[in-house]
């Protein structure tokens, strides 16, 4: 049953991301696309709508995604799926979370987390780049295509941006708007 | 007042701060915790702005979206299981109104060509957040040797071989877990 499955799915991906933001998305990418819910290049727009509005990444994409496969009741059990990990831990921690603050299991677990976390966010990156970049696939000659040519440039451009610390959303607005002017340029 | 009227208008309140703090980070997570400390610790000093470095600890190191996080943990705290269930709820209801509503509007116009060139820009964005995001969480971690095998691993095992996301974080907080007991064990001895 689909709700099942929704609420099934996002409750994994709430139980086992820790940290915020992008250190959701390598799970994310795992079971939304083996599920076969968005495509690759479909969850990299998504990232783009989740910036752009307000609230946690994983409560946006479970939303999304709940939407899309089962209307109102999918987004509700897939929300909720997300949220009650959360939800039910801190419960259960908030009385003696002194004692879970200090304890040394908990700080041996996350010794452990934090690199594994940098880690999968780096495969997401390389991930993600073959889907900027490659669509069609890896190969030489698409080194030389109008399309490569055109994301790299934009790449570049908000790399740079980047670096003088730009806000992600005007990062955003920007390469949309040079990804307008390329297309059209360029005939993408 | 009674106390029963009193915890209805508790319950509201924290249903409605957080709402507000839902309706207006982008990106969520660590920018909330502003809003948070002002709302919550300087307005109604309901928690104290100590509390508010637990919050972002426990936050940290429990599953689940840092914002879905606080929002139970200051609830719970300020009102028990149902204020941290209205601080939740408050939390979570803008992004899925938000997404709701925008999964329509994106349906429509994702066949639109100037719509498609839009998001063929936008994916190289996102490509720049993402390592963006990457730089600054791996600054901000303490690199020692443990750190490096397993970041090192991690990515090598997804990339490379395809191995299953759950089960390297599995895998990488039992193994943060033998390595400080051992190292605890070591120091003992």
């Amino acid at each position: 049953m689909i709700f099942l499955e929704l609420f099934w799915t996002f409750f994994k991906i709430g139980a086992f991301t820790f940290g915020g933001g992008y250190a959701m998305l390598p799970l994310v990418q795992a079971e939304v696309m083996s599920h076969g819910w968005m495509s690759r290049e479909e969850l990299v727009n998504f990232i783009a709508v989740s910036e752009s509005t307000p609230g946690p990444f994983a409560v946006n994409v479970s939303t999304y995604v709940g939407t899309e496969t089962g209307g109102l009741a999918g987004a509700f059990f897939a929300t909720l799926g997300v949220v009650l990990p959360s939800f039910l831990v801190i419960l259960i921690i908030a009385k003696g979370y002194e004692k879970f603050r200090d304890s040394k299991a908990v700080k041996g677990c996350m010794a452990g987390l934090t690199p594994a976390v940098v880690g999968l966010i780096g495969a997401a990156a390389v991930t993600t780049g073959q889907t900027v970049f490659f669509l069609d696939g890896i190969s030489v000659p698409a080194l030389t295509e109008p399309s490569f040519l055109g994301s790299a440039a934009i790449f570049l451009i908000m790399l740079l941006l980047s670096l003088k610390k730009a806000h992600p959303i005007l990062i955003i607005l920007l390469s949309a708007v040079l990804g307008i002017g390329a297309g059209v340029l360029l005939g993408i | 007042m009674k106390t029963e009227d009193r915890k209805k208008k508790l319950f509201l309140e924290l249903f409605l701060i957080f709402l507000k703090i839902g309706a207006f980070t982008f990106g969520g997570g660590y920018a909330m915790i502003p809003l948070i400390q002002r709302e919550v610790a300087e307005k109604k000093q309901w928690i104290s702005e100590r509390d508010i470095l637990d919050v972002v600890a426990i936050a940290e190191s429990t599953p689940g979206p840092i914002a879905v996080n606080s929002a139970t943990f200051v609830g719970c705290k300020v009102g028990g299981f149902w204020g941290a269930f209205f601080a939740t709820f408050g939390v979570v209801l803008p992004s899925f109104l938000i997404i709701f509503a925008v999964s329509f509007v994106l349906r429509q116009f994702e066949s639109n060509r100037i719509v498609a060139y839009a998001f063929y820009g936008i994916r190289a964005g996102v490509l720049v957040l993402i390592l963006r995001a990457l730089i600054s969480m791996y600054r901000q971690s303490e690199k020692n040797l443990l750190f490096c095998l397993l970041a090192a691993g991690a990515f090598v095992s997804v990339v490379f071989f395809d191995v299953n996301v759950l089960a390297v974080i599995v895998i990488c907080a039992a193994a943060g877990l033998i390595t400080s007991a051992w190292a605890a064990g070591r120091e003992k001895s």
